[in-house]
């Protein structure tokens, strides 16, 4: 059925020939001027108007701040890679934090834990967006696509000199399609919400309920 | 006059609560739009922009849908090919019953409603949830969406408290929107959890890199595609953009125009099943294309715009008949201006003609695209489809079919008396002169209006007076 169907489909669409090609005009677009400040400053503007957390802090402070963070929201664990870079300064000093959770096995033989036992998740991320305020996140074997959507909070660092102006600068500069797109990429712009009632934001539909934002 | 559509719309126009619930929200879609775009250079170089992605996608259509397959096929996403909503549907079908699924959750997908999806499986004794808490809602009240981006736009709080206490009597009554949308979290958590399918809409696919784009705020998309074992994505052939970088433009319009977003919480870009050595993620991912009367309409240049639509709403949003009669009325799956054009062509000019009817040629939809379809004219030529003669010069599915014979010998008529300037003449003074003899009803027109008089002299003797010399 389904190769009839192709043939079929594409055949019909064959034969109406090709219409005047408007390729013109269809590239480009805006791109700013955004010092590192400015990029800091609109990047932060727009996360804490959708609701999320933007914390700053340097190379030597951030674990202080991710301890803060996790004493704040009184998290009883926190699921983290024992592989990343970060990742590995965190549990190198893991007496600072709640109970370390690592992701070491396929979702199926901890599902369970994950969907209701995890209270927050860390990750890093792949850069970031001033213009719209959005985490550039390319979840990968280390953290698999899950930690940044289950726990309740996602707590996520993103390093100043990732921070693009815009998605198109963003994708251009990390050259994303020559290095072949990931099994999943993803914007995140903010927790999960829904206005479908009345209009009204509502916080924490599917996603987590919290997004914290540590920039380096 | 009185068709279904008639019908309803005069039904719908008599629920106050439901205009009032439109009223409210479209009010503040416009204004959440407007301020998004407050240099209005920059948002006509954007549509300018935006059409030009589409158009150029479309002008490619079969080599891009080719290269689409192919870098899919290359990424580990399986294909297929559907020319109607019944092959669609049996697609999916064979899809979970290879892996033996009895239920699946449903990200939002306008597809899957146009195909009916849900009714299908159900009838095969497959559980289809709805996870947008927008479409949970209407599905727990057996109904369709009145909007394309906000399907349950038509209830207010307290009608959804009150459903929601009927249909969970166990959970406290709340009118709480937080409180609402939490219990809806739970509820949809454990099914996410031992779902074993899921199900989403497309709302770009990317040719050059094998891509699946989605747009949403809540995450329901985002859990439909990685949750469960196996994802299935449905959507029309048009949604195809050649290159990557057309999407951060399209994106950018998209989530603007629809609900006044910079952008949205989430957008997922979704290349491959999971790969060796991943953790999690679904282990196939199928893609569902499907026809349904879209090369239909790419065969005709001027009906081809159609195709262009991202679908983000906006046209609805500010249609002044829409918010009236709200998006029901339409009885069809897509409403507002958008569905106006769509549906007619797809489901046929004799089925769903009436639709192209149903509007003022305002033309507050057009100035408001994204991708400037010019909807009026495109509303235009369906009327004239529907009552042309020479239907060998059109591929509109029931292009005549809507040729009265009365309609037909009025115009006719009409069109003798104006190119004969002495009975046209004769007929203006002769009318005006008796003016008060004409009709004062005019069927439906003056069941809502006053009729129109005529003037005390024609515009030929009013001219003449003026001694304007028309030679
Ligand atoms: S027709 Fe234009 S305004 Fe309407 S939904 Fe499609 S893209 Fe949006």
């Amino acid at each position: 059925m389904s190769n009839t169907a192709r043939a079929n489909i594409l055949a019909r669409l064959k034969e109406t020939a090709s219409c005047s090609s408007p390729d013109k005009g269809r590239l480009g677009g805006v791109s700013y001027d955004w010092d590192t400040a400015e990029r800091v400053r609109r990047f932060t503007e727009r996360m804490v108007a959708v609701r999320a957390e933007v914390h700053h802090a340097t190379p030597k402070t951030w674990l202080d701040v991710v301890q803060q963070v996790c004493v704040d929201k009184g998290l009883n664990n926190l699921l983290v890679s024992p592989e990343t870079v970060l990742g590995k300064q965190i549990h190198a000093q893991a007496d600072r934090f709640p109970t370390l959770k690592t992701y070491d096995q396929p979702i199926e033989s901890w599902k369970q834990e994950m969907f209701y036992g995890i209270d927050a998740a860390f990750t890093g991320t792949h850069g970031g967006i001033a213009e719209t305020g959005t985490l550039i996140v390319m979840p990968s074997v280390d953290e698999p696509r899950l930690m940044s959507l289950v726990p309740p909070v996602h707590l996520a660092l993103l390093k100043v000199d990732k921070l693009y102006t815009t998605f198109a600068e963003a994708v251009q500069a990390q050259g994303w399609v020559q290095a072949g797109m990931p099994s999943n990429a993803l914007l995140i712009s903010g927790p999960s919400k829904s206005a479908d009632i009345e209009q009204t934001l509502a916080y924490g539909v599917h996603g987590p309920k919290e997004l914290v934002v540590i920039l380096v | 006059m009185s068709s279904e559509f008639r019908n309803t719309v005069r039904a719908n126009l008599a629920k106050p609560e439901v205009r009032a619930n439109f009223y409210r929200a479209m009010d503040g879609l416009m204004t959440r739009r407007l301020d998004q775009f407050p240099d209005k250079v920059e948002l006509e170089r954007l549509r300018t922009q935006s059409m030009a992605i589409r158009a150029n996608a479309l002008s490619k259509l079969p080599e891009l849908l080719e290269t689409l397959e192919a870098n899919l096929t290359r990424n580990g996403i399986q294909v297929h090919w559907a020319e109607t909503a019944e092959q669609g549907n049996q697609i999916v079908q064979a899809i979970l019953e290879r892996h033996n699924a009895k239920s699946i959750i449903k990200g939002k997908s306008m597809v899957s409603e146009e195909m009916g999806m849900n009714h299908f499986l159900e009838a095969l004794g497959i559980e289809c949830l709805e996870s947008d808490l927008g479409e949970f809602i209407i599905q727990l009240d057996g109904e369709t969406p009145s909007h394309i981006i906000m399907p349950a736009i038509h209830k207010n709080r307290v009608q959804i408290a009150k459903l929601f206490h009927e249909k969970f009597p166990d959970i406290p009554y709340t009118e709480d929107v937080d409180e609402l949308t939490q219990m809806a979290r739970r509820i949809l958590r454990d099914k996410f959890y031992a779902a074993p399918v899921g199900l989403s809409g497309v709302n770009f696919m990317v040719a050059e890199t094998g891509t699946l784009c989605l747009v949403e705020n809540e995450g329901n998309g985002r859990m439909s595609t990685t949750a469960p074992s196996v994802h299935i994505a449905v959507t029309g052939i048009e949604k195809v953009v050649e290159s990557l970088s057309d999407v951060p433009p399209l994106l950018s319009i998209l989530t603007r125009s629809a609900t006044g977003q910079p952008i949205t919480t989430y957008f997922n870009m979704i290349s491959s099943p999971r790969k060796p050595g991943e953790k999690d993620g679904p282990e196939a991912v199928h893609l569902v294309l499907l026809d349904n009367g879209r090369s239909n309409i790419y065969s005709d240049p001027e009906l081809l715009a159609t195709l262009r639509c991202i679908r983000c709403g906006a046209c609805i949003n500010h249609c002044p008949v829409y918010v009236r009669i709200g998006g029901h009325s339409y009885g069809t799956v897509y409403p507002g201006p958008i569905g106006s054009i769509l549906e007619p062509q797809k489901a046929g000019l004799d089925v769903h003609g009436e639709l192209a009817q149903a509007s003022t040629l305002c033309g507050a939809c057009s100035e408001v695209c994204p991708v400037r379809i010019p909807i009026p004219s495109i509303l235009n030529r369906l009327r004239y489809d529907g009552v042309r003669k020479d239907t060998a010069n059109t591929n509109t599915v029931g292009s005549g079919k809507r040729r009265t014979l009365s309609e037909a010998a009025t115009w006719k008529t009409w069109a003798w008396a104006a190119t004969h300037p002495t009975i046209y003449h004769a007929g203006s003074t002769l009318a005006t002169r008796f003016k008060g003899m004409l009709p004062t009803n005019l069927g439906a027109w003056t069941t809502v209006r006053s009729a129109p008089k005529l003037a005390e002299s024609t515009l030929h003797q009013q001219a003449k007076h003026l001694g304007v010399d028309h030679e």
